[in-house]
């Protein structure tokens, strides 16, 4: 039953503005198109990690049982592949960012709204091309596609599978250029930069990359692809070609993609640890241009990865130090959210979880790192369950953890409805519990020396490789329960107001949904970032007893008995 | 402030979509700038650790068709640079006129370049390996001047393959650019023929001019790179 004051009048919407399969299809509203890609990426993310299943079972055993070498190699490449391109690097930006940035920024839309739909039907056929690889027996080269395996002797699919990762790219350029487009020229009146929210910086240094980096992995794929087509080229050393000089242009992508897919979840970060602590982000600047900071080295440190690959090694300690640079900014973002904590009205609700568990995973994932950027260090953990851990400890506790705080906080705002806290919290803390046990070991296993992308290992290292499977099964369950209270709550979940969380920002300032055009009126903005005053701002927001829900999120469900 | 009717649902005026429509194709030819980066970048590297080979294929170009095809193109920047002249000052006759000359002069080049392609088919330059067609590379004959001190040097023929390779490659992807760039001018006579372009709203012409230029400034770069350097060392 819902009170009076719960009843949401019949209004037009986002959502039911218009119906029909061609209304989503061929929509230009940023909103829908957030949602065709929520439904395409949520598809990826089960889809690699089927893959992560398949693996985790295997390696439950020090033979290999499941599966033989080749198709293992198949297993943790298409797990890579989907995983990476179609899932992380589009997930927060694609999703979220496209949902909140022009809310965020007080615009009625993208920049380029048919653009914008384009990148979605672009991301949709280069997926497609993956696809049929998948289906066609896949592709066993790792995700880092390395001549002269790829070029030469691979049996896999790899022309196809290079063409999806070439065409997914341009979707990400696309999408990237909207957002730096948006954030300069569709800012509502009033909204100057440094009163802009984190999320929107974060974002904005997101899609530097995505406009600088792409470009270069597409035509690194396109040589790669024309070299396996004809036989012949330049990453071939038995025509005098150079394989290294494939590493350089590959992760000159691909280390600052990392970014990509950290640097979003380090906005919705910055949001929740603000609105949820009620107080203004401590170094409001810093933690603004530490995403830019970190966006520019980024493009710096890629030979950190090819510390082994015949690389000087003098240019070897450059990129050590240029690596320990880019700790700076991230240290800088995790000390100010942590001082934000101090002395703040904290509410420890599922945004917040994720919250909590980011910064803990962050930490870990980022000081591993720092063992990786070492030169010696890195020669004794290097290809080892080391580095999959700290990578995943990066993407899974990071990017992940971020993704699903974001879709949680915003949840009301996407779908008008609340999710069930008790559901959210009870699957937080599995993910957390999952999680670690997942990937803590793989550290400990790497230490010792178990190599990555080996479907067998001596028999000393089961131990630590059963409780890894463990803990994947318990995060996979854990990756479930959103999925399945989040579709439910679409329907049946109670009515959210426009401010569930008398949180600040622009977004929560129209209904939730949103109407088509996002605003009924043009806000204009006379208040800083995160300008936190309680009693007023209450007062202003007309949302007296928001503070009481947000302190016990229980009632918020509370009137459905 | 008058609507307009090129003016889009989701910009306040004409001159925040026109400040929107330049910074996004700038950032786009940011991201061509990075595409073709990655090809100049492979082109030195080898350029430089097989100097010989790269010099000698080098030579082998026809320095002839690439000049032509070097002033069609400046040419070609010239009447696109009429063209947004003529859509400021708002004359759609001559808007046309510029373009479809544009249009002109950007075919020319296609045709001489495949006139090109079709040279290096014929002697067996274009580095594929069919059971029909494959690279082969001999020294020329009397035809080129000092061939004699060219063909005395040890060369590599897998070099000198791949030097075709990247020649392809950056001529080949220029060219689809050049192609695309034809698609858009079609598209933005047919938009002047139809009186959309007006004074006020003409950003469409001075955006695709901005993407003209940049393709060209991109053979400017690729002419001196494959045909002319060391172009004097067997000569």
């Amino acid at each position: 039953m819902e009170t009076a004051a719960e009843v949401v009048p019949p209004r037009t919407h986002y959502v039911n503005a218009k119906y029909g399969v061609k209304s989503w299809l061929l929509t230009t509203d940023h909103k829908r198109i957030a949602l065709l890609y929520l439904a395409s990426v949520t598809f990826f993310f089960f889809v690699g990690g089927f893959f992560a299943v398949l693996i985790r079972l295997e390696l439950l055993t020090p033979q290999g049982d499941l599966v033989q070498a080749e198709t293992y190699n198949r297993l943790f490449t298409m797990h890579g592949v989907v995983m990476i391109f179609f899932f992380l690097i589009p997930a927060i930006p694609a999703v979220l960012g496209n949902f909140l940035v022009p809310l965020m920024v007080g615009a009625k839309d993208l920049a380029f709204p048919r653009i914008n739909l384009l990148s979605w039907y672009i991301y949709t056929l280069g997926a497609t091309f993956t696809v049929i690889a998948i289906l066609l027996g896949g592709v066993d080269t790792g995700w880092t596609f390395y001549t002269p395996y790829s070029s030469t002797y691979s049996n896999g699919n790899v022309i196809l599978t290079g063409l999806g990762v070439f065409i997914v790219g341009f979707s990400s350029i696309l999408t990237g250029l909207n957002f730096i487009v948006t954030i300069h020229t569709m800012r509502a009146p009033g909204l100057t930069w440094f009163r802009l929210p984190l999320f929107i910086w974060s974002h904005y240094a997101t899609s530097l990359i995505m406009i600088l980096g792409t470009p270069v992995i597409a035509v690194t794929i396109l040589l790669l692809a024309l070299e396996r087509l004809a036989h012949i080229g330049i990453f071939d050393p038995a025509l005098g070609g150079d394989p290294v000089l494939f590493q350089h242009l590959f992760w000159f992508y691909s280390h600052p993609a990392v970014y990509i897919m950290v640097l979003p979840a380090m906005g919705v970060i910055s949001e929740l640890v603000a609105n949820m602590t009620r107080k203004n982000i401590f170094g409001y600047k810093f933690v603004a241009f530490a995403s830019i900071a970190i966006a520019v080295f980024g493009f710096l440190v890629w030979g950190h990865h090819m510390f082994v690959s015949t690389q000087s090694v003098y240019a070897g300690m450059v990129f050590s130090i240029l690596s320990y640079a880019v700790a700076i900014p991230s240290a800088v973002k995790v000390f100010n959210w942590t001082a934000t904590l101090y002395k703040g009205s904290i509410s420890y609700n599922t945004p917040m979880l994720y919250a909590f568990g980011f910064i803990g995973f962050f930490i870990i994932g980022g000081m591993t790192g720092l063992f990786l950027a070492a030169l010696g260090v890195d020669i004794h953990v290097h290809d080892t369950y080391f580095v999959v851990a700290h990578f995943h400890y990066i993407m899974v506790g990071g990017t992940i953890m971020g993704y699903l705080g974001g879709l949680h906080y915003w949840w009301p705002k996407i779908s008008g409805r609340m999710y069930p806290e008790g559901w959210a919290r009870f699957a937080a803390l599995v993910i957390f519990v999952g999680f670690n046990l997942t990937f803590f070991p793989q550290f400990l296993l790497g230490y010792m020396g178990m190599p990555r992308r080996y479907y067998a290992y001596p028999e000393e290292f089961q131990v630590l490789n059963v409780m890894s499977s463990a803990g994947a099964s318990i995060l996979g369950i854990g990756y479930l329960i959103p999925m399945i209270y989040l579709i439910w709550s679409m329907r049946y979940g109670p009515h959210a107001s426009a401010n569930p969380w008398g949180a600040f920002g622009l977004e929560w300032r129209t209904s939730s949904p949103p109407p088509t055009q996002n605003f009924e009126k043009t806000p204009v903005v006379t208040w800083e970032a995160y300008e936190f005053h309680p009693r007023e701002e209450r007062e202003a927001l007309g949302v007296m007893d928001v503070l009481d829900r947000t302190l016990r999120p229980d009632l918020n469900v509370g009137d459905r008995g | 402030m008058a609507t307009h009717a090129g003016l889009a649902h989701h910009f306040d005026d004409i001159e925040q979509q026109r400040e929107a429509g330049t910074l996004g194709m700038w950032a786009f030819l940011v991201t061509e700038v990075m595409f073709f980066g990655g090809l100049f970048l492979a082109y030195i590297l080898y350029r430089s650790k097989y100097p010989t080979e790269f010099a000698v294929a080098s030579n082998s170009l026809n320095v002839t068709m690439g000049f032509i095809n070097t002033l069609v193109l400046i040419c070609s920047s010239l009447t696109m640079a009429l063209a947004v002249y003529f859509s400021q000052i708002g004359n759609r006759r001559l808007i046309t006129v510029f373009l479809l000359l544009t249009m002109v002069l950007g075919t020319t080049f296609l045709v001489v370049k495949g006139f090109e392609y079709h040279e290096k088919y014929v002697e067996h330059h274009v580095p594929v390996r069919f059971p029909t067609y494959e690279f082969k590379w001999e020294p020329h004959g009397s035809d080129h001047a000092g061939a004699h001190e060219a063909s005395s040097l040890a060369v590599d023929t897998g070099r000198v393959e791949m030097f075709f390779w990247l020649y392809f490659a950056m001529t080949g992807v220029h060219a689809l650019h050049m192609i695309i760039g034809l698609g858009i001018l079609t598209t933005l006579v047919i938009m002047t023929r139809r009186g959309r372009f007006t004074p006020e709203y003409h950003s469409p012409v001075e955006l695709s001019g901005l993407y003209w230029h940049f393709v060209d400034i991109v053979w400017i770069f690729l002419f001196p790179l494959l045909y002319l350097i060391g172009a004097h060392l067997h000569r």
